[in-house]
C-alpha cells in the first residue's frame, strides 16, 4: 500500500543551500499604499528569526505572501526551495501558520479542531503527538470544550498545536504574543525555543522590542522597509552614536530639559531611566552633567551605556525620517 | 501634582459571574493627579474592575466611589466625569478627524464655544490641523491612538481610564503618547492605565498587580522593586504573577 507521505524533509528538499526561507525583492502595494518595499531576506534552517516592527509595518503582508495566501506585486520568495507562487500547494504542506487573529473553528471542540487540521494534512494526532505534547498537555484537560470558549492563553496554545500537527519544516507565527501578559509571553518564547531545538525553522513577528533578544536573528521593519537585519547582539554593537543613561527622580521634567541639549539626537524614557543619544564623540559625562546642573537638575546621574534594540529601532526610524 | 485626596475609592469590591469570582474583595484608592498602573495577567479580572469603575457594569457587592459619585446609583454622573480609551475601540473610521471631535464633544455635552476652543488647541498640539478633514481610516495607527487619547480628555474629565492604550504602536509614538499622558496629569487629570509593557509600569506613580481576581501588590514601582528584590518591574511582575 502506498501511503502518502505529506511531510518528508528529504523528498521535498529541492533546496541546495541552507536557506529555508528566501525572500527576494518582494514588493506589495495596496492602491497607493506601499506595504512592502522590495524586501529581501533569508532565514537559515533551524533558525528562530524575528520580524520586529509596529502595526502597519508590513509584517503580516510578508507572512501571508510566504504562506501563499497573498500574491506579491513583484519579486520572488521560496520556502525550502519551493516557490510560493508556482509551488504553493507544496509550500502549504511543509509550513505551519498561526495568523494574528484567532482562526480556529469556535464551534468545534479543542480535540475536534486538532483532529481536523491533522486530517486535512493527511496525518493523525497520534503520529505527531510528540511534537505538540508539551503544549497540548496544558489544554488537554479541556479537550471537550469548544474552542470559542477558551481563554486567550489557551486559544493560543491550541492554535500553535494545530499549526504543528502536520510536522511542518517551517513555522510562521504572526504576532503570537500581542496583547498577552508578560508571564504568558515568556512561556510562549520558551515553547518556541523547544520547537527550534527539534529542528523547526521559525519566523515570528512581534511589536515588542524586548522580545528581540529571544531570536537568533531579527529584522527591524517599519513602513514596509527593512531597516536592518542582523543578530540582536550585532545590531546593538553597530549602534553608531553615543548613548547615555540618565537617572533622575523626575523623568518627564528632566527629559524636557535634555530636549534642549545642543546637538541632541534623541532623548527617550526606557523604563525607569532616560536614554540620551548624541553624535559620536560630541558629549561627555561632564558636558551632560554640567548642562543638567545649569538647568537646576541636581539629583541626576549620567553614565555611558549600551543601546537596547528599542534604541536601535528609534535611531533607525529617526534616520529614515530625516532622509525623506 | 499628586495629593492624598482620593478620586477613586474601592472598598471590598466583589463581582461574581455565576459561581466564578472575577473580582474577589478588592480595596484600593487612587489619588487625585496620579498615574495609577493597573496590572495583571490576562484573565486576572482587570477589565471587569474597569467596567465597574466606569459605570458600565454593576458590582455584586462592596462600596465604590468614582470622581465623587457612587457606582450603584450615579453611573451617569460618573460617565460625564471620566474619559475612556482602549486600543480596540477608538474612533469612527468613516468620519473625519474634525467630525469625530465634534461628535464626542456632543456626547460629552460640551457647549459650542468650549468645544471649538478645545478642538483648536488639541489639533494644534497634535499637529493635525492640516489633516482635520481627513477620514480617520486614512490615518496611521499612531496618529489615531494619540487622537483617541486627546478626545478621551476633550471634556476635561477628572479621571481618564486607558485600557492597553499603546498596543502595537512604534516606539517613538509610544513615547509621544506618554508625553501626552504627562501633560494631562499636569492639567490635574488622574490617569488609570493598564498595560502589558512593563517599562510603562515604571512610568506610573503607583502600581497595583492583580492575580486571580485579587490585588496581590500595590505600591510605587520603587518600593515594589525593593520589596521583591527585583531589578525592574518586569521581574516584579514575573515573581508575582507566575
Amino acid at each position: 500500500m502506498v501511503r502518502l507521505n505529506w511531510v518528508c524533509p528529504e523528498k521535498s528538499n529541492s533546496n541546495s543551500g541552507s536557506n529555508m526561507i528566501e525572500v527576494k525583492d518582494i514588493h506589495k502595494q495596496y492602491g497607493d499604499t506601499v506595504a512592502l518595499e522590495k524586501i529581501s531576506l533569508s532565514v537559515d534552517k533551524g533558525e528562530l528569526f524575528g520580524l520586529i516592527g509596529p502595526d502597519g509595518a508590513g509584517k503580516t503582508s510578508l507572512m501571508r505572501i510566504l504562506m501563499s495566501l497573498l500574491l506579491p506585486d513583484g519579486g520572488s520568495a521560496s520556502m525550502n526551495g519551493l516557490d510560493v507562487v508556482t509551488d504553493y500547494k507544496k509550500v502549504r504542506t511543509i509550513t505551519g501558520y498561526m495568523p494574528g487573529r484567532f482562526s480556529l473553528y469556535p464551534d468545534l471542540t479543542v480535540e475536534e479542531n486538532l483532529r481536523f487540521f491533522a486530517t486535512v494534512f493527511g496525518t493523525t494526532i497520534q503520529e505527531n503527538y510528540h511534537l505538540i505534547k508539551d503544549i497540548y498537555q496544558q489544554i488537554e484537560p479541556f479537550k471537550t470544550r469548544r474552542a470559542g470558549k477558551l481563554s486567550g492563553g489557551m486559544k493560543q496554545k491550541l492554535a500553535l498545536s494545530c499549526a504543528l500537527i502536520h510536522k511542518p519544516e517551517i513555522l510562521i507565527l504572526d504576532e503570537p504574543t500581542t496583547g498577552v501578559d508578560a508571564v504568558s509571553r515568556k512561556e510562549f518564547w520558551e515553547m518556541l525555543k523547544r520547537l527550534k531545538e527539534m529542528g523547526i525553522t521559525i519566523l515570528v513577528s512581534t511589536p515588542y522590542m524586548d522580545e528581540a533578544s529571544m531570536c537568533d536573528r531579527i529584522a527591524l521593519i517599519q513602513e514596509g522597509h527593512l531597516m536592518s537585519v542582523a543578530t540582536p547582539q550585532a545590531m546593538i554593537k553597530a549602534f553608531s552614536e553615543d548613548l547615555w543613561v540618565v537617572r533622575t527622580k523626575k523623568i518627564y521634567p528632566t527629559a524636557k530639559h535634555l530636549g534642549q541639549l545642543p546637538s541632541l539626537i534623541s532623548v527617550n524614557s526606557i523604563g525607569q531611566v532616560l536614554h540620551l543619544v548624541t553624535p559620536r564623540g560630541k558629549h561627555s559625562v561632564e558636558s551632560i552633567s554640567q548642562f543638567l546642573f545649569q538647568n537646576d537638575e541636581t539629583e541626576v546621574s549620567v553614565e555611558p551605556a549600551e543601546a537596547t534594540i528599542e534604541d536601535v529601532f528609534i535611531l533607525l526610524m529617526n534616520n529614515r525620517k530625516s532622509k525623506s | 501634582m499628586i495629593t492624598k485626596e482620593p478620586v477613586i475609592t474601592v472598598k471590598n469590591m466583589v463581582k461574581k459571574f455565576g459561581s466564578f469570582v472575577a473580582n474577589d474583595n478588592l480595596s484600593f484608592e487612587v489619588y487625585k493627579g496620579e498615574i495609577f498602573g493597573f496590572l495583571g495577567a490576562n484573565g486576572a479580572g482587570k477589565t471587569t474592575a474597569i467596567r465597574i469603575l466606569c459605570g458600565l457594569s454593576s458590582p455584586t457587592s462592596g462600596q465604590m466611589n468614582v470622581a465623587g459619585f457612587d457606582v450603584y446609583r450615579q453611573t451617569e454622573k460618573i460617565k460625564q466625569n471620566i474619559g475612556y480609551m482602549s486600543q480596540k475601540f477608538s474612533l469612527y473610521e468613516d468620519l473625519t478627524v474634525y467630525e469625530n471631535i465634534r461628535f464626542y464633544g456632543g456626547v460629552y455635552g460640551m457647549n459650542i464655544a468650549d468645544r471649538k476652543a478645545r478642538t483648536t488647541e488639541m489639533l494644534d498640539r497634535l499637529e493635525l490641523t492640516a489633516y482635520k478633514n481627513r477620514k480617520i481610516g486614512d490615518l496611521p495607527l499612531g496618529w489615531k491612538q494619540k487622537l483617541a487619547f486627546s478626545i478621551a480628555i476633550l471634556h476635561n474629565p477628572k479621571i481618564v481610564f486607558l485600557d492597553e492604550p499603546t498596543g502595537g504602536v512604534d516606539p517613538i509614538t509610544r513615547r509621544q503618547f506618554w508625553n501626552l499622558i504627562y501633560e494631562a496629569v499636569e492639567k490635574g487629570i488622574t490617569v488609570f492605565v493598564t498595560t502589558h509593557y512593563m517599562d510603562e509600569a515604571e512610568y506610573c506613580d503607583r502600581v497595583s498587580i492583580m492575580a486571580d481576581g485579587r490585588i496581590v501588590a500595590l505600591d510605587t514601582p520603587e518600593k515594589l522593586k525593593e520589596q521583591y528584590n527585583a531589578a525592574n518591574m518586569d521581574e516584579v511582575f514575573l515573581k508575582i504573577a507566575r
